[in-house]
């Protein structure tokens, strides 16, 4: 039925509002077609990420230009980063990514179960990376490798390493909070997939938790690199 | 004519005469509730006109205090406090959320012959947040005051006291309800334009908004992430901004001027899209040069992210890097100047009509111009480290934000008072309040150009005796342009006294928003908006615009 809504309106939405679409509770009323809807949708969401790329942007620049001003002190810190556990997390998140783009695509085909699962799957995996985080930052405390006031390490032979930590634990921190945002997301779609409400025509919502879950993993693989493979 | 006639017994909306969207929902929940632009758009405007109030009121206790070269009303501490609030209360929860969120909100739908905004919720929801971040602001008056001046420099602004760490987080709440106007207003322009409405059909408002739509979505972020970390480093001192412990206190004024620059265009592009809207309805004439007008606000948009450093000439940043921000910042005023020659093309051998809002209009023509021009000397680097931290700067600034922004800002409030509303206000009374505020706004401020080139500091508490004959001058002007914007709000406020009596277009308005009803119904109009001439097209050989179907 929905099929064939999408094709009697034609793309300028001209005119006629079709009948059913005005039944249609998922067809907010103010938009002609779901098309246009999911268009409106589509735009919105980009210009969301372009507003968590900026805000990201404005450390990455901040850690350029210390790292800069205290070269020594960046790389002799990031040396008690565990860099396996980093590399990790990098895979865990890049799989994630992957099965977000296979929910959306079972989404797009009209596969519920299949989308269900790949949902769950992102999920977990989001879930391990916390875990894996959690692990770290828990060593961090324990060696006093923390942010600003708070650092009390032991044995340093270069000063100011705190300011690395200081940014590590922001631009983590920041990280780890989209996480479970993109984690309440994706739960939020899937509760609304086992309800049966997405279908070839409207899914939407699974592609948009899907780009905001690949912005999360894409500023991971900045964030790697930068702070656990300084040289 | 018949698939207009389709759409509106499809679409259904059938209203009652005299239902409209203010009394169709009924309650206070149905206000703090509503989806509708138009409740979110006035709900915006009465908070915005509060703090419009607020800050009016301190900066007339800032001019009292300075009528006499010692102490007149408050103590030194005060002062600070007081300068910093009418500042940091003018430009986050007035100025920059007057024109977009509460004009904007209310017109920009029914221009594009929209039922709502793209995302209705996300527009609820930024005016909560507005709220919120208002309250923390309020709040820290309460909890200790700030005295850092509105740009919260480093690092004096990580060593004070007071409620810094509250008015930054205020900040940064603010933001978010700035950026999801933006968006909001991005994918509305993008994909709820009425058929027929191509990119050049839009009303030049549109235009104006798109850009500063781009602005306030490309810098609000790194204000955010600014202000998270002056936060940060107040509360931990995590060594970022603080000299003392291996921070670098000009990267704070770099990231601030980064988006706070921009922000200005914030500030201002909306300005222009009144402007834009009221001259050529009252020169009853199409407006000349619509493509320049157009793209010289996008231009405006792009080139304003490049000049931030104009407001670092003397912190120490390299003589190359000045001269370059000083370079970018003159390319600024060729898109500038070319909407004001437009404007003045336009209103040339056009049939000018001086209401109201056009007498706004032209006073925004002069007192932006001053207030360009004046930019240029200070783009200018030797002028500058001259001029740098002086009254000629609160004079520029003040030209360009209250001579331009908010002097569009009141002709477009009298322009869509009666869409808004229903009411028509009193002509004559309007004429003698714009006159008032034009005059009692020249007397304050551009003595303050001549006490700035003599040598007069800003924000200082007391000043040489030989400064206090302009001082004085400017303080009575003050008390001229507070008189007739209290004149303005009462006979406003008085238009609530009466019966609804505006008609549909009483300016003979050509764009969307004047075929709905004054006020508008819930859904905006009773039959589906086509567009079939363009929105300056004052000629009048030209067939009009169907009518459309007649209420039920």
């Amino acid at each position: 039925m929905n099929q064939s809504l999408t094709t009697d309106v034609d793309v300028r939405g001209e005119h006629h509002l079709a009948h059913e679409a005005e039944h249609d509770s998922r067809l907010q009323h103010h938009f002609a077609t779901f098309e246009q809807q999911f268009d409106a949708a589509k735009i919105g969401m980009w210009l969301f990420l372009a507003t968590e790329v900026l805000l990201f942007g404005g450390l990455f620049v901040g850690f350029a230009l210390q790292q800069a001003a205290h070269p020594l002190a960046f790389l002799e810190a990031h040396h008690h980063l565990d860099k396996r556990l980093g590399a990790l997390n990098t895979v865990v998140l890049l799989f994630s990514s992957f099965t977000a783009v296979m929910a959306v695509w079972s989404a797009q085909h009209s596969r519920r179960k299949a989308t269900t699962t790949y949902l769950l799957i992102t999920l977990v995996c989001a879930a391990m990376f916390l875990v894996v985080k959690g692990f770290e930052y828990h060593h961090k405390f324990e060696e006093g490798l923390l942010p600003g006031m708070f650092y009390h390490h032991q044995g340093d032979t270069v000063p100011n390493q705190f300011i690395f930590y200081s940014f590590y634990f922001m631009m983590t921190g920041l990280h780890g909070i989209h996480v479970l945002a993109g984690m309440g997301a994706i739960t939020w779609v899937l509760i609304r997939n086992l309800r049966g409400e997405f279908n070839s025509t409207y899914y939407s919502p699974v592609d948009l938790a899907a780009l905001y879950w690949h912005l999360v993993d894409l500023i991971w693989i900045y964030l790697f690199p930068l702070l656990y493979l300084i040289t | 004519m018949a698939d207009v006639l389709t759409a509106n017994t499809l679409a259904g909306h059938h209203h009652n005469p005299g239902e409209n969207y203010l009394n169709s929902p009924k309650g206070l929940m149905s206000w703090l509730g509503t989806v509708d632009h138009k409740l979110i758009g006035i709900m915006y405007l009465w908070s915005i006109l509060f703090f419009f109030f607020v800050a009016g009121i301190l900066a007339l206790l800032l001019r009292i205090e300075l009528l006499t070269p010692k102490q007149t009303i408050m103590t030194a501490e005060q002062y600070n406090q007081v300068f910093t609030l009418h500042g940091a209360i003018m430009v986050f929860l007035f100025i920059i959320p007057s024109v977009p969120a509460a004009l904007g909100n209310f017109v920009l739908p029914l221009m594009l012959g929209a039922k709502d905004v793209a995302f209705p919720r996300l527009n609820l929801l930024s005016l909560y947040i507005y709220w919120v971040g208002a309250l923390m602001a309020v709040g820290s008056i309460i909890f200790g005051g700030i005295d850092t001046g509105w740009t919260f420099y480093t690092p004096y602004s990580t060593t004070t006291g007071g409620a810094v760490s509250l008015m930054t987080m205020a900040v940064f709440v603010l933001g978010f309800s700035s950026i999801f106007t933006g968006v909001n207003f991005v994918a509305t322009i993008h994909k709820l334009r009425a058929p027929g409405q191509g990119w050049f059909q839009l009303p030049l408002f549109v235009w104006s908004m798109y850009a500063t739509a781009l602005i306030q979505i490309m810098a609000t972020p790194v204000l955010g992430i600014t202000v998270l970390l002056l936060f940060m480093e107040r509360m931990f001192h995590i060594g970022i901004f603080d000299p003392r412990i291996g921070g670098d206190p000009v990267l704070f004024q770099h990231f601030f001027w980064f988006y706070s620059h921009p922000a200005v265009y914030i500030m201002i592009v909306p300005g222009f899209a009144i402007i834009s809207e009221i001259i050529p309805v009252f020169s009853k004439k199409t407006i000349f040069g619509y493509k320049a007008i157009a793209f010289s606000s996008v231009a405006i948009a792009i080139v304003g992210f490049l000049v931030w450093g104009h407001h670092m000439f003397v912190s120490g940043q390299s003589t190359l890097a000045g001269a370059i921000f000083s370079f970018l910042t003159f390319l600024v005023a060729i898109p500038s100047a070319v909407k004001v020659f437009n404007w003045l093309a336009t209103m040339y051998r056009g049939s000018i009509d001086l209401s109201t809002p056009m007498l706004y209009a032209i006073s925004f023509l002069m007192l932006f111009s001053i207030g360009g021009l004046t930019g240029i000397y200070l783009g200018a680097m030797a002028v500058d480290v001259h001029l740098h931290d002086t009254y000629f700067i609160v004079a520029h600034f003040h030209y360009v934000m209250m001579g331009g922004t908010v002097i569009a800002f009141l002709g477009g409030l009298h322009y869509w008072w009666p869409k808004m509303f229903g009411r028509m206000y009193n002509e004559r009374l309007g004429r003698i309040g714009c006159a008032l505020v034009f005059i009692g706004f020249n007397v304050t401020f551009f003595t303050q150009f001549i006490l700035g080139s003599r040598g007069m500091p800003r924000r200082y508490y007391n000043y040489l005796d030989q400064f206090q004959p302009l001082h004085a001058f400017s303080t009575f002007g003050s008390w001229i342009l507070g008189s007739g914007l209290f004149l303005t709000a009462a006979y406003l406020l008085a238009t609530f006294r009466k019966p609804m009596d505006a008609p549909k277009n009483p300016w003979g308005g050509k764009t969307l928003e004047w075929e709905a009803d004054s006020p508008p119904i819930e859904h905006n109009f009773d039959f589906e908006p086509v567009l079939k001439h363009g929105p300056y097209d004052f000629r009048p050989e030209r067939p009009k615009l169907d009518e459309p179907v007649t209420h039920h």
